[in-house]
């Protein structure tokens, strides 16, 4: 009784202040909020007549399909391993361009690089799709035509499940790192020039001033920018797949991800129910997972945990 | 910084020098292919494919996307004013939220916070949030369902409320005392105080609503509400035709409307903009990544 007059009281004193967040609130409630509600459809035989509540309500059998057909391990597993791929892979390659940024002289080589470096994070995931058909299109791909002008036999990409794991991770690392080196780069350049100076009177080369400096002073950067990657690791990256991928169904096996499979559900196969069985299987281990991953890193520095 | 010119060094700046320049090629290289290929005769690319180097050049692919442009002008138009639109009506509301909460004496600051903060915890998925939209708000073909849904994300709110925390309690509290009121505050004072922050975020929008496609793929159904990167999606995809006069015009003559070069011109046509725009817009990110990096 008392909060709830607290509130009514807090509401009237500070009216201007709760209209001026009452539209972001609206936009959350609505979004976000409402369709948690529909997740009840992952428990139903989803039928059009029907909607979301006058569908048949058949319990756990979505699930039991999806496990049983072999279709959530494959899911889980692609999306898992391209993530951890993309994290580390990543992560070490910016690490890498903005150590050496940092190390060399020359200003306009620097502007120029992480410009050059920057470019492919702004562009669309759609230009990407358009690189890919540029390249690895099996009639008149830049490879293949250089295969043949090498007298190598043309090379059908479309057919083949190996090389898409490469070329996937490939241009989920060229896009993003531009943006992943400003971050170390910016993490590089809060270290004091004291202690290289220091390490250079002691006749430290570059090499032993970057392993026992720069290093060691980037690793909780790193390792928490990873361990927080690791929580979103059921997440996929829809735009990449499905661009480079699209309904190719020769190649789900080795690129089938929960977004790409939960999207062909609603837009290709119609399967609501089990689409909607999927996106609630990721989202609750998604959840457990971030809560798993900022319980750790409040063990390791409380200061650095999301909540 | 002043260094020995030993060994170990001249041979680390050697291989940073490698590195890094191998890696812009390869950020490069890409763009350099579509513009080739988009300035290549169709019947080069038919017989031998597309190269890196063309044997002869072409105009015919752009000459075939400017006979007729109407198609990608109208994509134009679509884009640029839901960009427009979306991201100044994002920051009003993004910004307007983070002043509120980084309000110390709004009671209810962290309940609200988390109220935001736990949507990118948790969600019902893209189907429920798919339904809702088409069925609920009946915003299947309608620019709403292109705009709407990405005007407000917990992530954009939590840096701005971050953002206008560094601004020092006194001013707004001499502001109080002067009788001007929250929205006064905020629109007159913490707003002009937040730039970093606002460009920061409004390039995020910015970026975000010009890039898409995705919304645009499950939600728009009439071609003349296409954005760009949609249209330019359906191209590729050979799900859509450019309409160009230019084979009306010619096929008598033996032209054939160029195909697989079209694509490569559609591809720089739709995205030559923002590639020329992003030196500009660059350091504005840098910076704002910069703030936000170091800050933690």
């Amino acid at each position: 009784m008392t909060a709830v007059k607290g509130f009514w009281s807090e509401l009237s004193r500070n009216k201007l202040m709760f209209l001026m967040v009452a539209p972001a609130l609206l936009f959350f409630i609505v979004f976000s909020y409402l369709p948690m509600a529909g997740v009840y459809l992952a428990f139903t035989k989803f039928t059009f007549e029907g909607g979301i509540f006058g569908s048949p309500f058949i319990g756990m059998e979505n699930f039991r399909f999806l496990y049983q057909s072999g279709t959530l391990w494959n899911l889980t597993k692609n999306t898992v391993l391209y993530n951890l791929a993309f994290i580390f892979i990543g992560n070490f390659l910016q690490l890498a361009c903005a150590i050496f940024l940092s190390q060399i002289g020359n200003k306009y080589f620097i502007k120029t690089t992480q410009s050059i470096l920057f470019l492919p994070f702004f562009i669309s995931w759609v230009l990407v799709g358009a690189f890919v058909f540029n390249l690895f299109n099996s009639d008149t791909g830049v490879v293949n035509t250089l295969l043949k002008q090498l007298g190598m036999q043309p090379y059908d990409f479309y057919l083949n499940t190996a090389p898409w794991k490469y070329i996937i991770v490939f241009f989920h690392v060229w896009k993003g790192l531009g943006y992943g080196t400003v971050i170390y780069l910016a993490a590089i350049m809060s270290i004091s020039d004291e202690y290289y100076e220091a390490a250079e009177i002691d006749g430290a080369n570059i090499f032993q001033q970057i392993r026992s400096i720069t290093i060691p002073l980037l690793t909780p950067t790193f390792v928490l920018l990873i361990i927080f990657s690791l929580g979103g690791i059921l997440k996929g990256q829809f735009d990449l797949f499905y661009q480079i991928i699209g309904n190719n169904g020769i190649l789900y096996d080795a690129t089938d991800i929960i977004d790409t499979y939960v999207y062909r559900s609603l837009a290709v196969n119609f399967d609501i129910g089990m689409g909607t069985a999927a996106g609630l299987y990721q989202s609750f281990f998604g959840f457990l997972l971030v809560v798993f991953v900022n319980w750790i890193v409040k063990k390791i520095r409380e200061d650095y945990a999301l909540f | 910084m002043k260094r020995k010119k030993d060994l170990s060094t001249v041979s680390f700046i050697a291989i940073a020098y490698g590195t890094l320049s191998l890696l812009a090629i390869l950020c490069l290289l890409p763009f350099w292919l579509i513009v080739s290929g988009s300035f290549t005769a169709e019947n080069e690319i038919i017989g031998e494919g597309f190269k890196i180097w063309p044997k002869e050049l072409s105009i015919d692919a752009y000459k075939a996307v400017f006979t007729n442009p109407e198609q990608i002008l109208r994509a134009y138009w679509v884009t640029i004013w839901i960009t427009a639109a979306g991201t100044f009506l994002g920051l009003f509301l993004t910004s307007m939220a983070g002043y509120v909460l980084a309000r110390k004496d709004f009671k209810y600051r962290n309940a609200v916070s988390f109220f935001m903060y736990f949507t990118t915890l948790f969600s019902g998925g893209l189907i429920p949030w798919y339904i809702l939209i088409v069925k609920y708000l009946s915003w299947k073909d309608s620019y709403l369902a292109m705009l709407v849904p990405g005007l407000l994300s917990a992530w954009n709110i939590i840096l701005m409320k971050n953002f206008m925390k560094s601004i020092p309690d006194s001013i707004i509290e001499s502001a109080r005392i002067d009788g001007a009121n929250d929205f006064t505050i905020y629109s007159r004072l913490i707003l002009p105080l937040s730039t970093p922050g606002l460009a920061t975020i409004g390039l995020f929008l910015a970026l975000g609503y010009w890039n898409d496609w995705f919304t645009a793929n499950i939600f728009i159904t009439t071609e003349s509400k296409y954005p760009l990167q949609f249209f330019l999606y359906k191209i590729l995809a050979n799900a859509a035709v450019l309409r160009t006069d230019i084979a009306a015009n010619l096929s008598a003559v033996n032209f054939k409307a160029p195909a697989e070069t079209l694509k490569m011109a559609v591809a720089v046509v739709v995205t030559g903009p923002i590639v020329l725009l992003y030196p500009f817009v660059q350091k504005y990110f840098v910076k704002g990544l910069t703030i936000g990096a170091v800050k933690g």
